[in-house]
C-alpha cells in the first residue's frame, strides 16, 4: 500500500537498491575464506570427519544452535571446508521466505535518508502544530513509529540469526553490536540502530578491526549514543573518546590514563554527522581549513568543530592534523598490543566459557597483531586452537538460549512471527539493543544464572516446548496449528544428544505424559544450557 | 493475614523451601534490615545536595545551578551550607525533618579509573584498592555469610536482589534470592513441573538457584496477590519505581531482610536540566519511590530498616560543553530509615570540607573524604553488632567509621 505513494521513479531507484543487495555478491563465488584462514585451518590439527554428537557440539560453538538442516551441511563437508565457509564473510542470498518477511519491512523498502527526513518532517509538523490535541497525536504517531523502525530491525536480526546460512557472520554481528553497544533507550537511536548493524556492523563482522571500529565510529547511532555528537572544541564530551579506549579497544587498566581520555577527547572534536542534502555545500570554513571537511553519508569532519591543539596519546604526539589525526590516532590504539589482548580475550570467553585456557588466549592475541586485526584470522586460530576443542562449557545468555532452542525446534520452517522470539528474549531480560549502558551484555555464567533467571528460563523453555507454533501465525487473532508444539524428539539433532545426556536428565524425561512435557524438559535439562 | 497466609503455604511446600531459612521463617519486625539502592551511571550530586553556600558552584555552573534558597525554583534549605533539590520537596524533605533521612557529602570510592563499571564492579566488590582484586564476591554476601556463620548472632540474613541480574555485589558462596519486581508475569510452571525440573539439576552446580529460583516466584506470587487485594479496596496503584518500592517493601516486611535495587539512567551529559527536566524527573521518582517504601514497610519495621542510597562516582564540579557532566569522583550517599540515630537524622554529616576551587580534588572533582568502605563497615558493626574480625571479612584491611548513622 505505501509504494502507491511513491513516484514511478522512486520505486524503480528502490527496485535497484534491493535488487543490488539481494545481487551483487552471488559474482564471485561468495564464501571463499582469505589464505590466511585456510592456512590456520590447515595448520592446526581439526579432524575432518566429526561424529553426530561432535557435529552437535561444532554447530552449537560456531551457529545460532544446531539444526537438523546445519548438521548434514556438515558432515557433507566436512568440519575443515564448512568452518572455511563460515569464516568468510558473505551476502549470499538468504532462503527466500525469509528474504519476503525481511523485504516487506519498512527499513528495508526505504533509504535511510528518507527515514530520517521522514521522521525530522514529523518534528517539525509537531512544533509548527496550533492545535495541542493535534500535537499530541502528531508526537504518538512519531512514538509508534520511532519504536516500529526498532522492533523492525530486531527483527530482521532474529531472521537472519535463525535462518541465515552465514551462520557465524550472523553469531558475530550479535558479538560486535553487543561490543559497540548502543541502545534503542537512548533519544532517537531507534530509528538509527538498524542501518548502524547493517552499514557498519555486519558488513565487517569477519573483517578487519579497524575498519569495524572506524565504521562504528562514524554512523550517527553511536555519535549520538555516546555524544560524539556533541563534542566540539571549547565544549569538550569526553563520553565517547572515554569507552573507545575503555569498552571498545584497550580495556580499562590497560594502562592509558585520565589524560589519554582527554586527548582523546580533544583529537575527536569535530567527528560529527550531518541529516543536510549529501550534496549540500559545506559549511563557511576558514581557507587553510576548506581541504580538511569531509561529508561521507550522514559522516561528517567539521573543521570548524575541531579542535586544532596538538595532543600527546599514549605517550607519543600525534603528528597529523583534522581528521587524519583521528586515524592516527585510532590506528596507534588498535595496533596497540593491550587492544589484541582485550580483543581476543573478549572473544574467547563468547566462545569457550568463562575461563578459556590462557594459552588460546594469548595465540587469539598474536593471530589478531599479526593479521593486523583480521576478525576471520582471529576467530580460525580460536576455533581451531588444540586448547580449545573442549565443549559445553560456555553458558548460554538468553539470546544463545532462545535462538538455539528456536533453531532445533523448528530447524528450516521459516517463522511468519518472529515477535514471540522478542517477547522471550525481552523476558530473560536480553532484548536486541537493548543493554542501557555502554558495555553491553555481559557474557559470564554467573550474570545469567541466578535464581531468577533460570525460573525465568524454564518458563520459556516451556511457552516454546508447548506453544512453539505461536512463531507460525500470520495475525494475533490467530488459532495456532495442531499440535501447538515441536516434534522435538522426532529430530536427529537431539536423537544425537540424548545418549550424552546425564542420568538425572533421562529420568526426568521418562517421567513424561505427553510431547509438549517432553519438550520443556528436554529444553530446561542442565545439558542445553551448555554450548 | 498475609503472614497466616505465607505461614500456612510454607507448612504445605517445606520440601522445596529448605534453602534460605528466610523462606522458610518470616522475618520478626525487630530484626534489622538494610537495602542497598545503587545508583548506576554516577548521578550529579551536587544537584541533589546543593553547596548553597559556594558562589564558586554558581560560578563552575552557569546553566544548570540549583538556584541558593529563597529564589524561584531555589534548592530547599537543609543547613546553612547546604540545600536540597527542590523536585523532592514533598518526598525527601519530609523523611529529612522527622529525622529519617540524612546525607554524607564527599562520599565513595578510592577508585581513580572513572570509569563507571570498573567503579561499580569495584565498589560491589568492596576489595581494598591495593593489592590483587579478588572477584570471588561480593561484600553483601560476605556480610550475609558473616552473619549466617556466627551462631551468636540474633539475625541471619535472608539476602534479596529485586534485579533481573544477580548483582556482583550480592554474588558469592551464600545463596542469594533474585527477581525483578518492575513487571512479573504468572509462571507457566505448575508445582509438580517443578520438581522434576528441579531434579534434573540435583548434583549440579546450579542445583541451588533453580530450587531457589521455584521459591523466589512463588513468594512474589504472594506479594503480587496483597497488591490485587488492594487494588481491589480502591488504592491508587503505584508506577514506575513507586511500584517496585512497594514490592520491595513486602518481601522485605515478610521475608527478606537484605534487600538489593539498582536504578539506571543517572549519566547526565548532555541537558541534565536543573530545577526541572531530565536529572529533577529522575531524582524526584527515585525519592517518591523510596518515600512510598518507607511508608509500605510500616511504622515498626521501618524503625529497624536502613536504606543506603550510592553511586560508583560523582560527577565533574563545573559543566560541561552541552549543559551536563562529566564523570568525576566524590558523591554524596543518603541513609534513610524510621530508626536513625539523632546525630544522624535530618543532619548533613561526614568529614566536610568548604567547597571552592581549591577545593576540587584534581581541579575537577568533590574529593573523597568518607570512603564507602569505612561508612558501610561503621554501618554493619552498629547494625549487626559485627566484631572488628567480622568486619574484616566483610571490607578487608578497612577501618570502620565512626559515625554512628543508627
Amino acid at each position: 500500500m505505501r509504494l502507491l505513494h511513491f513516484s514511478p521513479t522512486k520505486i524503480l531507484l528502490c527496485l535497484a537498491a534491493v535488487a543490488l543487495t539481494a545481487c551483487a555478491p552471488l559474482s564471485p563465488s561468495s564464501g571463499r575464506a582469505s589464505p590466511e584462514v585456510l592456512q590456520v585451518l590447515s595448520s592446526n590439527s581439526l579432524p575432518d570427519r566429526t561424529s553426530a554428537l561432535q557435529s552437535q557440539q561444532w554447530l552449537d560453538r560456531v551457529t545460532w544452535g544446531a539444526t537438523d538442516h546445519d548438521a548434514a551441511q556438515l558432515q557433507q563437508q566436512g568440519l575443515k571446508r564448512w568452518l572455511a565457509a563460515q569464516l568468510s564473510p558473505s551476502t549470499a542470498p538468504m532462503p527466500a521466505e525469509m528474504q519476503q518477511h525481511i523485504d516487506a519491512l519498512s527499513i528495508s523498502q526505504k533509504p535511510m535518508a528518507q527515514i530520517q527526513r521522514e521522521i525530522a518532517d514529523q518534528r517539525l509538523a509537531i512544533r509548527n502544530s496550533q492545535d495541542p490535541e493535534e500535537a499530541a497525536k502528531l508526537r504518538s504517531e512519531l512514538q509508534r513509529q520511532l519504536n516500529q523502525l526498532g522492533a523492525e530491525a530486531q527483527k530482521r536480526q532474529i531472521w537472519r540469526a535463525l535462518y541465515s546460512p552465514h551462520q557465524l557472520q550472523e553469531q558475530m554481528t550479535w558479538f560486535w553490536m553487543n561490543h559497540f553497544n548502543v541502545s534503542t533507550r537512548k533519544g532517537d537511536v531507534r530509528m538509527w540502530v538498524g542501518d548502524y548493524e547493517e552499514q557498519a556492523i555486519r558488513p565487517h563482522a569477519l573483517g578487519k578491526f579497524r575498519e569495524l571500529l572506524a565504521a562504528s565510529m562514524r554512523h550517527p547511532a553511536m555519535l549520538l549514543y555516546l555524544d560524539n555528537a556533541s563534542n566540539a572544541a571549547g565544549r569538550i564530551n569526553e563520553n565517547y573518546a572515554r569507552e573507545l579506549l575503555e569498552l571498545h579497544t584497550m580495556g580499562v587498566g590497560s594502562g592509558y590514563t585520565q589524560a589519554d581520555v582527554q586527548a582523546m577527547a580533544h583529537v575527536l572534536t569535530g567527528v560529527g554527522f550531518s541529516t543536510r542534502e549529501a550534496d549540500a555545500p559545506p559549511p563557511k570554513l576558514r581557507p587553510e581549513r576548506q581541504g580538511d571537511y569531509v561529508r561521507h553519508g550522514f559522516f561528517e569532519f567539521n573543521p570548524n568543530r575541531h579542535d586544532y591543539t596538538p595532543q600527546v596519546l599514549l605517550g607519543r604526539p600525534l603528528e597529523k592534523t583534522g581528521l587524519a589525526q583521528v586515524n592516527e590516532a585510532i590506528d596507534r590504539i588498535v595496533a596497540s598490543p593491550v587492544t589484541a589482548k582485550f580483543i581476543a580475550r573478549k572473544l574467547s570467553v563468547y566462545f569457550l566459557g568463562d575461563n578459556p585456557a590462557p594459552a588460546v588466549i594469548d595465540h587469539a592475541a598474536l593471530a589478531f597483531e599479526r593479521s593486523h586485526g583480521d576478525i576471520a584470522v582471529t576467530l580460525a586460530t580460536l576455533l581451531s586452537d588444540p586448547q580449545a576443542q573442549q565443549f559445553g562449557q560456555r553458558f548460554k545468555d538468553p539470546v544463545h538460549y532462545v535462538l538455539s532452542a528456536t533453531r532445533l525446534a523448528y530447524d528450516q520452517r521459516v517463522a511468519s512471527d518472529v515477535s514471540p522470539v522478542q517477547n522471550w528474549l525481552n523476558q530473560l531480560g536480553q532484548p536486541l539493543y537493548g543493554h542501557e549502558t555502554p558495555d553491553g551484555y555481559p557474557l559470564a555464567q554467573s550474570d545469567w544464572s541466578s535464581s531468577g533467571q533460570m525460573n525465568a528460563r524454564f518458563d520459556v523453555a516451556r511457552q516454546i516446548g508447548s506453544r512453539g507454533a505461536l512463531l507460525f501465525r500470520s495475525g494475533p487473532q490467530q488459532p495456532l496449528e495442531k499440535p501447538p508444539y515441536p516434534e522435538l524428539g522426532k529430530r536427529s539433532s537431539v536423537q544425537a544428544r540424548v545418549p550424552a545426556l546425564g542420568a538425572a536428565t533421562r529420568t526426568a524425561l521418562s517421567q513424561t505424559r505427553n510431547p509438549a512435557d517432553w519438550n520443556s524438559f528436554f529444553l530446561s535439562a542442565p545439558e542445553m544450557m551448555y554450548r | 493475614m498475609q503472614r497466616r497466609q505465607f505461614l500456612s503455604l510454607g507448612a504445605t511446600v517445606p520440601l522445596i523451601c529448605h534453602l534460605g531459612q528466610g523462606l522458610a521463617t518470616p522475618l520478626q519486625s525487630s530484626s534489622p534490615r538494610f537495602l542497598l539502592v545503587f545508583l548506576r551511571g554516577a548521578y550529579d550530586c551536587n544537584s541533589l545536595l546543593v553547596p548553597t553556600h559556594s558562589d564558586f558552584y554558581y560560578q563552575a555552573r552557569p546553566s544548570i545551578a540549583i538556584a541558593r534558597p529563597g529564589s524561584a525554583d531555589g534548592a530547599l534549605a537543609l543547613t546553612p551550607q547546604w540545600g536540597l533539590h527542590p523536585a523532592l520537596q514533598s518526598s525527601l524533605l519530609p523523611l529529612y525533618e522527622q529525622g529519617q533521612a540524612c546525607f554524607v557529602p564527599f562520599a565513595g570510592s578510592n577508585d581513580l579509573s572513572r570509569s563507571h563499571f570498573e567503579t561499580q564492579d569495584s565498589i560491589e566488590l568492596g576489595q581494598p584498592q591495593e593489592g590483587g582484586k579478588s572477584f570471588q564476591s561480593g561484600f553483601l554476601n560476605r556480610l550475609t555469610r558473616v552473619l549466617q556463620a556466627d551462631s551468636q548472632s540474633r539475625t541471619s540474613l535472608s539476602p534479596m536482589a529485586f534485579t533481573a541480574q544477580l548483582p556482583l555485589c550480592l554474588r558469592g558462596s551464600a545463596q542469594v534470592a533474585n527477581m525483578a519486581l518492575a513487571s512479573v508475569r504468572k509462571t507457566a510452571m505448575d508445582e509438580q513441573r517443578s520438581q522434576i525440573i528441579a531434579s534434573m539439576y540435583q548434583g549440579s552446580s546450579l542445583e541451588v538457584p533453580v530450587r531457589e529460583g521455584f521459591a523466589v516466584q512463588r513468594a512474589v506470587q504472594r506479594s503480587m496477590q496483597e497488591e490485587m487485594d488492594q487494588a481491589g479496596r480502591n488504592a491508587i496503584s503505584a508506577k514506575g519505581f513507586s511500584l517496585v518500592a512497594q514490592r520491595m517493601a513486602h518481601l522485605m516486611r515478610e521475608q527478606f531482610d537484605l534487600g538489593f535495587v539498582d536504578i539506571g539512567g543517572w549519566d547526565t551529559h548532555v541537558n541534565q536540566g536543573a530545577a526541572s527536566g531530565n536529572l529533577a524527573n529522575r531524582l524526584s521518582d527515585l525519592s517518591q519511590g523510596l518515600a512510598t517504601f518507607a511508608e509500605s514497610m510500616g511504622a515498626e519495621a521501618w524503625r529497624h530498616t536502613v536504606v543506603a542510597v550510592i553511586s560508583e562516582f560523582g560527577r565533574t564540579f563545573r559543566e560541561n560543553g552541552n549543559k551536563g557532566t562529566d564523570h568525576g569522583h566524590g558523591t554524596a550517599y543518603w541513609f534513610l530509615g524510621g530508626g536513625l540515630s539523632a546525630q544522624a537524622g535530618g543532619k548533613v554529616l561526614g568529614e566536610q570540607i568548604e567547597v571552592t576551587e581549591k577545593a576540587l580534588f584534581q581541579n575537577r572533582d568533590y574529593p573523597v573524604l568518607n570512603e564507602y568502605r569505612s561508612l558501610l563497615g561503621g554501618l554493619f558493626a552498629r547494625m549487626y553488632g559485627l566484631n572488628a574480625a567480622q568486619l574484616q571479612q566483610i571490607f578487608p584491611a578497612s577501618q570502620p567509621g565512626r559515625l554512628q548513622l543508627v
